[in-house]
Order: structure tokens, then sequence, then C-alpha cells
């Protein structure tokens, strides 16, 4: 059967040749097509580490999610707004793209309109997003996913020169995590800027946090497996004119955030916040925060819901205060008066710490700034006491007992980041 | 037969020399398996295949799970059928789940957890749509094969999809989209395009990570997350089964098939309830069975959706951790403006029902592996969170 050996002479060169093919796509450049979606996830999957995924120019038009689960991958793009992975017909999957590799990078592409949230990077150790952004393209929508750029339980993570927005809770959200570096980004119409939640040792600096609800969070939540966030510097930001209406769908811990917070820091411990740029601020510039003034019950005992060790620093200041929005900006506005300072802290303060009503001072709110009219710069609201009792409230504009030196927090290091 | 080619890629170079590639590419599937099936006598002793080394076939029949080209999905000799007491709703697809343990290897017995599987045991997961749910003699039609198999580093996934013709079912590592048809018990024209999760999305429900001691704080980033079993345990396995012949609980006859061992007598091993069935258990412990068997593979401290602390599994006492008024974390849009997962006595107010019920991809949950609601789960779990007290 000289014939039938032929065909399958021939059977084998064209499974041996057409296989490597098909599947060895790490090396080629991507194109969008109906094939796209198929080609890229197989590539994810059969890459090696050292391998670089490469994605062509043009709009990728996805229905299914895709993710990366192998070590010392690289993702590329041919730039944000050329490269786009578009998940407007997506049909499942609860974010766009998800890592759960360690090392990995994502670089130079844009992804946009995923049904949930954009990229996910889930205990990742080592995780690099380089000029990537993720967009609702219809801008700020309840619709809208949740997190545009999204690292949690990770380690090593350096998110640089990307952009957000329209996400409808964080554009930029860093949680649970250790080793991060937030730098060189923008964040544009999402409900918080960039947030950063229940983090240890985190640098978020030389970004533009503008037209959001919030600029920048700092959190420390309960419930959460990861608890005790602290040593956050956010420096040299551009937060500015952040106005947009609350749009986080009810429940969420953003859904609180007034409209026009410059910056927010909520419970966490040793926070450096120092040479930015804050103003436009409706509500306030900088608000400072105990968990108790959410008025959500806590029922978490491992849980400290106190700010402490919080020091402010030579940032410069615009305007502020003259439209404090929600039913907290109401309760602040009650108490200080139009416009609202630059500052305003709750002075919601641990009473088993606390010695004759101060903290010791490495617990302390220290600020160092210097201002033209310092009676209207800050206010100490005593919320707890205005709460129970309005009378014997006593609000205090005072920044002495805010005064003092403080050792300034060592940078954050990320291999590879330098 | 004809075997569906490989679909020509998107290169230019490429697509004239691969189009006569593909012709012959097919000559030689068909070829081949034609040649395993004409050689393999149908009793053989233990004709399941299984190279641990190779990379995984490219075409489900060089396993040889089953008898003939696997479209009535009669299991080879040796591959054993399973079902569980509550299932994880996979869109109203019947599913056959069977199991392969290498001769002379049994898995270790666990009360908890999966059951400790030797090397080499191949799960496997078909999923089926009756072509006409009024008449079963019309048969089904096959959707997707999922292979789990246990190498010495670890489980893998495999999804396999299955062709037009039904003679065999093709690797497809990175899933898909394929529609489906068929005539519901009244009659109905139901379709939906099904979506097969790529070999990555088995993490999605299959990833755990490693065990932590009690009291230790997990701490981010590199701890490997490693695939395990879902359906093979004590509780989940724990319940009857009709067999070619006749009804035997399951535990008993893995044993006696030395499947299994270690196992105790059935009445001595965790049972879960049966969630459509009131005979095995109260509406909570249905609903709770229910919950832990969509939910907890990744609601759990170890599993994928561990970092908002939530825990599905019906052992779970807590709670706080099983939602009763929990404060969602990271569900964004998913809140659907709900304060609570779950809000004693007023289902309306809980974002378990609002998630449960919802079909749209930034919502819904379970995230993966469902495209419709199922109506009748979560009913149940309606029914037990109307029936909670407020003081609980």
């Amino acid at each position: 059967m000289k014939r039938r050996q032929l065909i399958v002479l021939v059977a084998a060169v064209a499974v041996a040749t057409l296989l490597p093919a098909a599947v060895a796509r790490a090396g080629d450049v991507i194109a969008p097509g109906p094939d796209a979606n198929e080609d890229i996830q197989e590539a994810l999957i059969l890459a090696e580490a050292g391998a670089v995924v490469e994605l062509g120019e043009g709009t990728f038009e996805l229905a299914l999610p895709l993710s990366l689960a192998r070590d010392g991958v690289t993702v590329r793009g041919q730039g944000i707004g050329k490269t786009v992975l578009s998940f407007a017909k997506q049909e499942t999957g609860s974010e766009g793209f998800l890592v759960t590799g360690s090392g990995c990078t994502l670089e130079a592409f844009t992804v946009a309109d995923t049904k949930g949230d954009g990229i996910k990077v889930k205990g990742a150790n080592g995780i690099t997003l380089r000029q990537v952004r993720a967009e609702w393209t219809a801008g700020p929508k309840t619709e809208n996913g949740g997190y545009g750029l999204y690292p949690v339980e990770c380690k090593n993570v350096l998110v640089d020169g990307c952009s957000a927005r329209g996400a409808s809770d964080a554009g930029i959200y860093v949680g649970q995590s250790e080793n991060v570096i937030i730098r060189g980004c923008r964040v544009e119409e999402n409900v918080a800027g960039i947030e950063v939640e229940n983090s240890n040792h985190v640098d978020v600096h030389g970004n533009t946090a503008t037209k959001n609800t919030g600029g920048i969070l700092v959190f420390d939540l309960p419930d959460l497996p990861r608890q005790g966030g602290g040593h956050v510097r956010v420096f040299d930001n551009d937060v500015k004119d952040n106005d947009t209406p609350n749009f986080a769908a009810k429940g969420n811990i953003v859904a609180l955030v007034p409209r026009g917070t410059g910056l927010l820091i909520m419970a966490n411990r040793n926070v450096e916040v120092f040479e930015n740029r804050i103003g436009g601020h409706p509500t306030t510039n900088v608000l400072i925060s105990s968990y108790l003034t959410t008025g959500r019950e806590i029922k978490d005992p491992k849980y400290y819901p106190f700010p402490e060790g919080i020091h402010i620093h030579d940032n410069e200041y615009g305007a502020c205060g003259s439209e404090p929005d929600g039913e907290l900006g109401k309760i602040v506005a009650g108490i200080a008066g139009l416009p609202l300072p630059s500052i305003v802290w709750d002075g919601v303060v641990n009473p088993e710490v606390a010695v004759e009503g101060a903290l010791p001072h490495d617990r302390r709110l220290v600020i160092t700034e210097k201002v033209e009219d310092p009676g209207k710069f800050f206010i100490n609201l005593d919320l707890l006491t205005a709460m129970r009792d309005p009378k014997a409230a006593k609000p205090s504009r005072d920044l002495a007992p805010h005064e003092g030196e403080r050792e300034p927090l060592t940078p954050a290091k990320v291999p590879g980041a330098e | 037969m004809t075997a569906r080619p490989p679909r020509p890629r998107g290169r230019a170079a490429l697509l004239i020399v691969g189009a006569a590639f593909v012709v012959a590419a097919t000559a030689s599937v068909a070829l081949s398996a034609a040649t395993a099936r004409d050689d393999e006598p149908a009793a053989a002793p233990s004709p399941v295949v299984l190279d641990l080394e190779a990379r995984p076939p490219k075409w489900l029949s060089a396993y040889r799970l089953f008898e003939g080209d696997g479209s009535d999905q009669r299991p080879s000799h040796g591959v054993t059928p399973y079902d569980v007491n509550t299932p994880l709703f996979s869109d109203y697809a019947a599913k056959h789940r069977f199991v392969w343990v290498p001769p002379g290897k049994s898995a270790r017995y666990h009360a908890e957890e999966a059951f400790a599987f030797p090397v080499g045991t191949i799960l496997i997961k078909t999923f089926a749509y009756p072509r006409d749910a009024r008449d079963p003699r019309k048969g089904e039609r096959l959707v997707e094969t999922r292979l789990l198999i246990h190498h010495e580093d670890g489980w893998k996934g495999w999804p396999y999809i299955w062709n037009e013709e039904q003679t065999d079912a093709r690797l497809k590592i990175a899933g898909g989209i394929r529609e489906v048809a068929w005539i519901d018990a009244e009659g109905g024209e139901q379709s939906l395009r099904y979506i097969v999760p790529n070999a990555n999305q088995c993490e999605g429900c299959h990833g755990q990570k490693p065990k932590l001691p009690e009291g230790v704080t997990p701490t981010p980033g590199p701890t490997k997350v490693k695939l395990v079993p879902i359906g093979p345990t004590a509780r989940s396995l724990n319940r009857t089964l009709a067999y070619a012949d006749g009804e035997a609980n399951q535990l008993a006859r893995w044993t006696e098939r030395a499947i299994l061992e270690g196992a105790p007598a059935s009445e001595e091993a965790p049972r879960l309830a049966v969630w459509d069935d009131p005979e095995t258990g109260s509406v909570e412990e249905r609903a709770r069975a229910w919950l832990e068997m969509n939910c907890a593979h990744c609601h759990n401290p170890r599993g994928p959706g561990n970092t908002t602390a939530l825990d599905l599994r019906a052992s779970q006492r807590d709670p706080l951790r099983f939602g009763v008024r929990k404060p969602p974390v990271a569900a964004g849009r998913g809140s659907g403006g709900r304060l609570h997962d779950i809000e004693p006595g007023d289902p309306d107010a809980s974002i378990f029902v609002y998630r449960i019920g919802s079909t749209d991809p930034g919502i819904m949950m379970p995230e993966l592996g469902r495209r419709l609601t199922h109506a009748e789960g979560l009913a149940l779990v309606r029914e037990w969170i109307r029936g909670m007290k407020d003081g609980e």
C-alpha cells in the first residue's frame, strides 16, 4: 500500500510542522481577528518563563477573559490606545485579565469595558504593570466594573506609568499586599483614583489623580484575612479637582467617600504624606478618619480602627471645602462651618492608648505645613463626642498638639523598580 | 468519520501551506483513531492509557476511557462512574462523572477533604444536554469532557470539546464557546452559548493554597496555588448509586473495587444533604449544602475567593464568616446597593440573592461555569434567608 504509506508520511510531516506553528505562539505577534481570543489564551497557557507574548496594534474584541498562570511571562502590546483589548462584548468572567503567575510583566496596552474588574493580579510574587490602561469608555457609571488595575495578596508590585478611568470602585487598587510602588500614573473619573488597602511598605508618588470622587485613599478595613496596613508614603502627587459625584454601588466602602475628597486616610499605621499638590476639592483636601466614623459595626476582634502615626508635611494646598458632600460632609460642615479647612481629622483616638486625651508622640497626627492662616487650615472635629453630645464636643483648630519631629519612613523596595 | 481539522491560523504566510496540511492532518488523525478502535478488544483488562510524561493527547479517545467512541458514555473496564449528593450547577447540563485509579493503587480516605488519590488517577467529567428531555431515547449532545489528572507534581486539568459528529473530543486548552440547543421537559426549545473554561480557569475553582497552621496569618505573595479535586469527598460521595449490577453505596463500592482504602462504614462517614431532597436535611442544611458545592470551592480560607474572608463550607459555624450581616469587600457593583451578604429574614436585601440571581458577568456568582441562573437553588437560598431570625 504505497499510496497509503505516503499519506501517512505526509500526514506525519504535516502534523509535525503544523502543530508547533499552531501552539508555539510566543515570539509571534498576535493580530486582532476572530481567532485572537483563543490565540492569546493559548499563548498565555503555553508560555515558558522568559517568553514574550506580543499583541499587535488594533482592537481585539474579546468575549472570553484572559488568564496568565505561568511565571516570568511578559505580555506586551504596541502602546496604550494602540493595542486595545475590548471586553465590550464579554460573555463571561469577572475580570478582563487575571494574572496568578509570579514575576510577570504586562505592558503597553489598554483593557477596555470589562464587565467586572479590568486586570486582576492575585497572589503573585512580583508583578509589573507598565504603561497599561484600564478604562470604561462611557465614563463614570455605576454599571462599570469595580477595579481597573487590581493587584491583591501580592508581594513586590510595580505599577508604573499606567492609567485608569471610569472604575466604579478604584482605578488603581492594591490590597493585602506588601512592597508596592505606584508611580507616574494618571487616574481620572473613578470613584477612588488610587486606593491602597490593608497593605504595607507602599510608595505612591508622581501620580496625577483628577476628577475622581476621591483622589487617593489609604485604607485599613476589617474582616479581611490580612490586616494592619501601614508604612505608606504618598508624595509628589498632583491631586486636583476630584469632584465627580460618587457613583459606587451602595454597600461598598467607597460609596461612603464624599465627592470632592483629595486624600483620605482611614485607620492605618504610619502614613507619610509630603510634597503633594492638593486642591480643588469641594469637600476637603485631606480627610483623616477612624473606621468608627463610617458608622459601620466592627465585628472583627483583630481589627484596629484608628489611624496612628500619620505625618503630613510640605504639601501645597489649593482651594477646598466650599461644598461638602453627603452625610459626613453635612456633619462636618455643621461643626466646622464653610469652607471646610484643608485638613479635617475626626479626632477619634483609641482611649486605651491616650493619656489625658492625647496620644503618645509616635501615634500622634503630626502636621508640618507652612500656611498663611493657620486658624483656617485644620480642624479636629472631636467627632465621637459630638455624636454623643454635641454640646460637650470640643472641636479644635489648634495645630500646636500636632507639632513635632518625626523620622521619615523608609522607601518601599521593589526589585527591578530602580 | 470526519475529525475536525485544526483551524487555520490568521497569518497570511501560513494560510496556503496550512490549507494543504489540513487535509493531510485530518487523514492522519482519522487513521490513527480508527486503528486504535479496531485493535482494541472490548473487555481488555485495564484498557486505559495514560502517559504522565507526554503532553496530553490531542484526542480524548487516546485515553480509552470509554467503550466504543464514547458517545454514549459507557465507561471502559476499570473506569467507575460516580455521582455527588449536591452538584455544582452548570447551566442545567447533565454531568457524567468517572474515576480511574491505576491498577494496584488506591486513594486514601479523608473525612473532610478530597481523598488522597494516587499519582496517575484520572477524574473525568462530561457535560451534556439531552436532545429532548421528554424522550431519553433520543440521547444526549456531549459538549465537553474535563479531565483532572494527578501527576507527580500535582493535578492538571484539560478540557476536551466534543466534535459535531460526537465521535471524539479534542483538547482545547484555550476553551471556547459552543452553541447548544435542546428541548426541555415541557417541550420548549432551549439554547445556550455554552462556555468551555480554559485550562488556566481550572485554578479558578480547583486552586487551593497550601494549608497554614492554625492561627498563622497569611502573608501576601508566593504561595503557589495547587489544583485539588472538589467532588470526591466523603460527604459528597456518601450516597447510593445505581450500578450495572444494582444499587450500592459509593464509599462501599469504591472500597470493594479497591479504588479507596480506609473508609469507614457509610453510616459512620459524613454525608452532605441533597439540595433538592427534603428527606436528606432541613432547609438550612440543604441551602448550606448548595452553597458549599456552588461557592465554597472559592470561598474557603485557602480558595481563590479567600480575600474577603467569606467561608461558605457547610462546616463553618461562625455566622459572620458565612455571610450573615457581612459587608461586601470587593464586590463593586456586585453589591447591588445591598449592605450585607445575608440580611436575616430579608432575601431581597441580601447580596447573596442578588449575585446568585444575576447573569451579568460583573455581578454574578459563581463567576465561572454558568450563564443561567439556577432558579431552584436560588429559591432554596431565599427560603433559608427568609426563615432566619433577626438575632441569628
